[in-house]
């Protein structure tokens, strides 16, 4: 009846998870219980859970990812600590456990915390730069992030039933086949990456849908906004890689659940194959997550400078150039493999090729910042971070890059040092960047300014001190994922790195306080005009938070940097332009269909683990019947009447006039 | 300094000891030595080590420009500045588009002959310059140690592999069930191990010593215990060790190594007196089956404790 499951699932025996797994649980109920007390389940249900508004599952995406970095730092702490503590001792973990921890924390920091974050912030700022009310596709934008979340929640599952797998972040076979990890494990994560997977291909589809598609007038591809290029490039890499990624762990799960051998030692499988098509996804999927984040930089460099991003089009070349060859250097994370000479020399120039291109892009933002008025705003101070931060982290890339050179750190602390390197100081450092810079656009007041300072530092000097020492230790012949060891010479920067991970944490921890604090002080902190950093792009042309439209009126766009252009003449002739011809405006209806399918997706995947196959039958009718409801609705769209588009609007303008006729007075 | 386990040359005295790891510990703020890949201890190391350092330092000629230019550049432009010119309309310029362009790609260019020109000379599967003729080791990972096969001298060792010192060893390399790495920190190049497939892999110790071995890929439960001593050792010694190894230990055959293939972790190194021939082949070619995995699905350490017991 259920199939591989029982009571001995539950580990009753290993404290750690047992607790930690009560905890989680008692915190979600103690939230749940609140919800339902104070009455706040059919606000959370019409405004947000059915939501199918960008800007609201964009500030969903963000928040299921600063969730699950609490929950994969929580892992990193464990791991930095046994690697302090496992010198010549078994440290706190036994290697099944350790194994799962690092496993965890790559599967979660990627797939459900960089993630969701980026994909959160394009979600949000992408169609209110491009002057459009909303993305192609509302509803499956909605489908995509409840998938998401079913991933992150299987992942979290198997902490109380079950295990996770021991296999590290990409489940390399053999290990991950049948005969040498036949627990769930592997089942969990294989299953939690293909349904968050599914979800993230179908926001492929829907956000380059909206690039290409959807544009305020006069919004042509050279006058877009350097971030919704990045997006485009981004989204062109989700779409053209991820079905690699599902077609690869389909085939793991042939191997598993129906004897099939692909990647089997025996009966011809190949693992060989296996490393060479989750390399084709992955490597492009680096990219996915670096793309954005350069593009939030240049925002942010180019806000905060006070200046329009130096060499538009040669960003927007080495964007597309970036997407291009991305594709063409997986090979890359095996030079070891005993590929040949040629095969090496070639994939490692090409690797090194794509450096040109990024290269191009730190000069340009330096070239942006010189003769800039630069003001040191907590989303700059993220900037210029990366910029040091990330340059590092390219040169040990280059470095992993040349063949004889990888032979030496392949697989080793160097190799993990870097891709923290650049993940932490390029990706992360720009979604702190971005959440920073967008959300009193999304919430209406800005975030407290000295908490932001303070997380700030503890990130990036905690960043230097837990990562720097894995340079010397991959160089020290370190190799990454030991529970234990015994060269003396190791044990001192694992417990540097230890130390560093505290200061990280306590980064984390001016976050959390940052927004409470902010929250509490929103009145002190409140954004009136809709344009609190004197921004360049459409978004700010629109009130904060935005209207569920967007726009009263599509915006004209008559150049680059349109909403800078609109400030300019407006301040020259000191009054704002004429109010517009309101008209009423078309919004698509709320739609629990994402959720409702996520609900069914849920227990598909948990039954899939387990082996429960009247549920999983049971789960996919229900999703089915759940599209054909939705296929068959009758009324789409809601109409939001002139009145009301104008009443908002013109309370922005009130907002606005006030500012300009300030200004106008400072300038007298 | 603490004792160290691993990586101390045994043909040197105390003061070189010494000497050397000050001069390590100057260049990196190291507080002890350990089987650093920047004190390599044979040809194939030195050269790649070569590499390394060339690449960094081509690459540090522009990076630490750049790093210095945007402290720079931020901090000079600072709003508060008033001695900074702002030049608002300074968003193009031609000659920098060129600049900026080729300052990488000339950096790429140069990298790209050392990566391509390496990458030849040091193909793990090349066998090394010297005029002395290489022994063959063939290396087997198990679940969860190493077993090193002498073909031409008909022993087998355990967790430790015994080498002679300027002699090329040329490495053809399986594993009996998931994949690993093989890796000799200070003596270079490392490569993968996976069933059904042979690697090869060339390399030379030029200085006596005992080195560091594990393995660098996740096998498992045992992993963190795949580490084993190389012991680099004068020609006569080998030859003495190989007699030794003649007459100790059990013989290797493929029942006894399907008993060795069983799960199991800490292995104390030992020999084997005899080795079946063609041992290897029949590995590679599945003539004999991939390892087992866990015996029982609940408990995979527990295989393993039996074994050593």
């Amino acid at each position: 009846m259920l199939g591989k499951l029982s009571w001995s699932a539950i580990p009753f025996d290993q404290p750690i998870p047992l607790a930690a797994g009560a905890l989680v649980l008692i915190v979600i109920l103690a939230v749940l219980a609140w919800i339902l007390v104070k009455g706040y389940m059919p606000y959370l249900w019409r405004e947000w859970i059915t939501s199918v508004d960008h800007k609201r599952i964009g500030v969903m995406y963000c928040l299921l990812g600063l969730v699950m970095l609490i929950r994969g730092f929580i892992d990193a702490i464990m791991m930095r600590s046994q690697q302090a503590l496992a010198f010549r001792a078994p440290g706190y973990l036994p290697p099944d456990h350790f194994d799962q921890i690092f496993s965890a924390h790559g599967t979660l920091m990627i797939f459900f915390v960089a993630m969701p974050f980026v994909i959160g912030l394009m979600n949000f700022a992408m169609p209110l730069q491009l002057g459009a009310r909303d993305v192609a596709f509302p509803t499956l934008n909605s489908v995509s992030f409840w998938l998401t979340a079913t991933g992150a929640l299987l992942i979290n599952i198997s902490l109380v039933v079950g295990e996770f797998s021991r296999t590290g972040w990409l489940a390399y076979p053999p290990l991950s086949e049948l005969t040498y990890s036949p627990d769930v494990g592997v089942d969990y994560y294989l299953w939690s990456v293909q349904i968050s997977g599914i979800g993230t291909l179908l926001t492929g589809v829907n956000l380059v849908t909206t690039v290409l598609k959807i544009h305020a007038p006069g919004m042509t591809y050279m006058r877009m906004p350097i971030f919704c290029w990045t997006t485009l490039a981004s989204n062109l890499l989700i779409v053209a890689a991820f079905p690699v990624l599902t077609a690869t762990y389909a085939m793991l799960l042939l191997d598993r659940y129906l004897g099939f051998h692909f990647f089997t030692n025996t009966a011809g499988g190949n693992m060989m194959m296996f490393m060479n098509l989750i390399w084709m996804w992955g490597h492009p999927e680096v990219y996915i997550l670096i793309l954005p984040a350069f593009g939030i930089y240049s925002e942010v460099v180019s806000t905060f400078s006070r200046k329009p991003l130096f060499g538009y089009r040669s960003m927007v070349m080495a964007t597309m150039a970036i997407c291009i060859i991305s594709f063409m250097v997986w090979l890359h994370h095996f030079f070891t493999m005993g590929a040949g000479a040629n095969v090496n020399a070639i994939f490692g120039i090409a690797s090194m090729i794509i450096a040109v291109p990024t290269g191009v892009k730190i000069f340009n933002w330096l070239f942006t910042m010189y003769g800039g008025r630069v003001v040191f705003a907590v989303p700059m101070m993220w900037a210029i971070a990366f910029m040091i931060t990330f340059t590092i982290g390219g040169m040990t890339g280059v470095l992993l890059a040349v063949p004889p050179a990888d032979f030496l750190v392949h697989n080793s602390l160097f190799l993990v040092a870097h891709f923290h390197n650049v993940i932490i100081g390029g990706v992360l450092f720009g979604v702190f960047a971005g959440y920073t810079y967008w959300f009193p656009k999304a919430f209406g007041f800005r975030l407290h300014e000295g908490w932001g300072r303070a997380a700030f530092w503890f990130w990036v000097i905690g960043f230097y001190v837990a990562w720097m020492p894995g340079y010397v230790l991959g160089l020290e012949g370190m190799t990454r994922r030991l529970q234990h060891y015994d060269v003396a010479a190791w044990h001192p920067w694992l417990v540097i790195a230890a130390f560093g991970t505290v200061i990280i944490l306590l980064g984390i921890i001016s976050q959390i306080v940052q927004l409470f604090v902010s929250i509490k002080l929103r009145e002190e902190l409140r954004d009136v005009t809709g344009d609190p950093w004197n921004g360049r792009s459409l978004e700010w042309s629109t009130a904060s938070p935005p209207p569920p439209f967007n726009f009263g009126v599509l915006p004209n766009v008559e150049g680059e940097e349109p909403y800078w252009g609109v400030k300019q003449r407006a301040i020259e002739r000191g009054e704002l332009r004429p109010e517009p011809e309101y008209s009423e405006i078309e919004l698509p209806r709320n739609s629990p269909t994402g959720f409702i399918c996520a609900f069914f997706a849920t227990f598909a995947g948990f039954a899939l683990i387990w082996h429960i196959w009247w549920l999983v039958i049971l789960s996919c009718i229900g999703a089915f019947i759940t599209f054909v409801i939705f296929a068959w609705r009758d009324r789409s769209e809601y109409i939001i009447p002139v009145e009301e588009v104008a009443r908002l609007d013109r309370a922005n303008r009130t907002a606005r006039a006030a500012w300009l006729a300030a200004n106008v007075q400072a300038a007298e | 300094m603490q004792a160290r386990r691993t990586g101390s040359p045994r043909g040197r005295t105390i003061v070189q000891q010494i000497r050397r790891c000050a001069v390590l510990a100057t260049a990196l703020g190291l507080t002890s030595c350990g089987p650093s890949v920047l004190d390599p201890q044979g040809y194939v190391g030195v050269a790649d080590r070569q590499i390394l350092l060339d690449s960094l330092g081509i690459m540090l000629v522009i990076i630490v420009p750049v790093i210095i230019a945007t402290a720079g550049v931020a901090w000079w432009f600072r709003a508060s500045n008033t001695r900074a010119r702002y030049m608002p309309d300074f968003v193009y310029s031609g000659s920098i588009e060129l600049v900026v362009w080729s300052i990488p790609l000339m950096t790429i260019l140069l990298l790209g002959g050392v990566a391509w020109v390496g990458s030849h000379e040091l193909d793990p599967a090349a066998p090394l310059p010297s005029k002395t003729p290489p022994l063959d080791v063939q290396v087997v990972s198990l679940d969860w140690k190493w077993l090193f096969i002498y073909p031409k001298q008909g022993v087998a060792s355990v967790n430790r592999l015994v080498i002679p010192v300027g002699t090329p060893v040329h490495f053809v390399l399986t594993s009996a069930s998931v994949m690993n790495v093989f890796f000799v920190p200070q003596l270079g190049s490392m490569i993968y191990t996976m069933n059904r497939m042979a690697d090869r892999l060339n390399l030379i110790a030029d200085h006596p010593g005992t080195y560091y071995g594990e393995s660098a890929m996740i096998s498992g439960d045992g992993f963190a215990t795949m580490h084993f001593d190389v012991d680099a050792v004068p020609t006569d010694q080998f030859t003495a060790w190989v007699t030794t190894a003649k007459s100790n230990g059990p013989s290797l055959d493929t029942q006894t190594y399907g008993a060795l293939m069983k799960q199991s972790m800490s292995v104390q190194p030992f020999t084997y007196r005899t080795v079946e021939p063609d041992l290897f082949l029949k590995i590679v070619t599945q003539a004999v089956p991939p390892g087992p995995g866990p015996e029982n699905a609940q408990t995979p350490g527990d295989a393993g404790k039996a074994l050593r017991n």
